[in-house]
């Protein structure tokens, strides 16, 4: 018999000393030639930022593959160095930054390929589980027009909040956790 | 609902976890989405995850009483257990982190406003790799309740945060760790958050004389799920 998935629980607001103690938010070193800035702000219900989240980042390399065992193609360029995972608090401005690459496309459903996305966890007090977004990128139009994830969501406000804008220089994603703003979240 | 669509995802939802809206629990009310979830298909994002933690776990990370100069106060634990996937099998060299109040109930956060003693040798933060049968073992001190501000004398039952990655992006999870036979279990909101009394359960250690040792500490027992059952196997994770 199947054993029973152990719940979650809040990751609640002491979590700093003990997943946050080294800095994990910069996937490429800062002199990487196509090294990207990705930044953002979570906020609230009401509009209010959220300084005590822990935002993760989980994306492939500029090739497309993960730094993982269960990614076995081997055609593809590798480069065991970039982990492709990131972690950032939010500070007192409820803001959370990454420096990474632009992942490349990866397979989706019925051998589509999907549009370039970063697969992210939001943990705050008040979230009893973590919420799952993406992040698109907005110079891939056509990509973002055929991908099987975007397009499966009908409402095209929510749609739009899985892609980042470009804002001087940087890739902005905020992260609105209700609301009429509310970002798109999967069940998870 | 449109966004119900993505076939190859039915079925995946983890059904124990607690809702995002439990407003007994006064901190969700703004912060648990409105909007209906959308169910996402499974893909190579996130049957993949960070391969995280090796290299990051020091010699003493996972004794919490051995951290500082002198020893902590407070009732000194052993806590281990397995991690396993939804079939059951082990996972296998995968971080487990961990953070926890002292003895009296306070955390080292700058943000807990408790007025409980804090202890200079106890930073309440730990870390381990799962071994090849996905065991995992920490040497610590037994947390104390704490007071918070959900409600009118609201406290926290005794607990220890344990964060997990496992296999995939599928298989995160931050949970906490209880104690057996806590009085507070019936008065929190947050533990109360899972519905299913069986499933709240599998949040309990349970006392093990086996793990407990003579003249030096009791041994407390914490297994971990990861996945639902329905979760595909994944023929190539190590």
């Amino acid at each position: 018999m199947s054993p029973e998935p152990t719940p979650s629980q809040t990751v609640g607001p002491f979590f700093h000393d003990a997943l946050l103690d080294r800095d994990r938010s910069e996937l490429v070193s800062p002199d990487h030639p196509e090294a990207m800035k990705i930044e953002g702000a979570v906020y609230d219900g009401a509009g209010e930022v959220v300084p005590d989240a822990m935002v993760e980042i989980w994306q492939a390399n500029r090739a497309g593959r993960y730094n993982h065992p269960a990614d076995d193609r081997e055609d593809l360029s590798f480069d065991e160095s970039f982990l492709g995972f990131g972690r950032s608090g939010t500070d007192a401005g409820g803001r959370f930054s990454f420096l990474t690459v632009k992942p490349g496309r990866v397979p989706g459903p019925h051998g589509q390929l999907q549009a370039p996305h970063v697969m992210v966890s939001v943990f705050a007090r008040g979230l009893l589980k973590r919420l799952v977004t993406r992040i698109y990128f907005p110079d891939e139009e056509e990509a973002n027009a055929v991908d099987p994830v975007l397009s499966s969501i009908e409402d095209q406000e929510l749609r739009r909040t899985l892609i980042a804008r470009d804002e001087r220089g940087a890739l902005r994603f905020d992260i609105h956790l209700q609301g009429d703003k509310q970002t798109a979240f999967f069940e998870f | 609902m449109a966004q119900r669509k993505g076939e190859e995802a039915a079925g995946y939802r983890r059904k124990d976890d607690p809702p995002y809206l439990y407003p007994g629990y006064v901190a969700t009310r703004l912060r648990a989405p409105n909007k209906p979830l959308i169910i996402l298909p499974r893909t190579l994002s996130d049957i993949t995850g960070p391969v995280y933690g090796r290299g990051a776990v020091g010699e003493l990370d996972d004794d919490l009483t051995r951290q500082h100069s002198g020893e902590p106060l407070g009732e000194r634990i052993i806590v281990r257990g397995r991690v396993l996937d939804g079939d059951g099998r082990p996972v296998r060299n995968s971080l487990v982190e961990i953070w926890q109040a002292n003895a009296a109930g306070r955390y080292t956060h700058e943000g807990d406003r408790h007025p409980a003693p804090l202890d200079p040798n106890f930073s309440g933060a730990g870390r381990c790799l799962t071994d090849g049968e996905g065991r995992y073992r920490f040497v610590t001190v037994k947390p104390g309740a704490y007071p918070w501000k959900n409600h009118d004398n609201a406290w926290r039952p005794a607990h220890i945060h344990f964060s997990l990655f496992g296999p995939a992006f599928r298989s995160r999870l931050i949970t906490q760790m209880y104690f057996p036979g806590d009085p507070l279990f019936e008065y929190d909101p947050i533990y109360q958050s899972v519905r299913d009394e069986k499933a709240r359960q599998r949040m309990i250690s349970t006392f093990d004389l086996e793990t407990t040792q003579p003249e030096w500490a009791l041994g407390y027992r914490f297994d971990i799920v990861l996945e639902g059952r329905d979760a595909t196997p994944m023929e190539n994770h190590r």
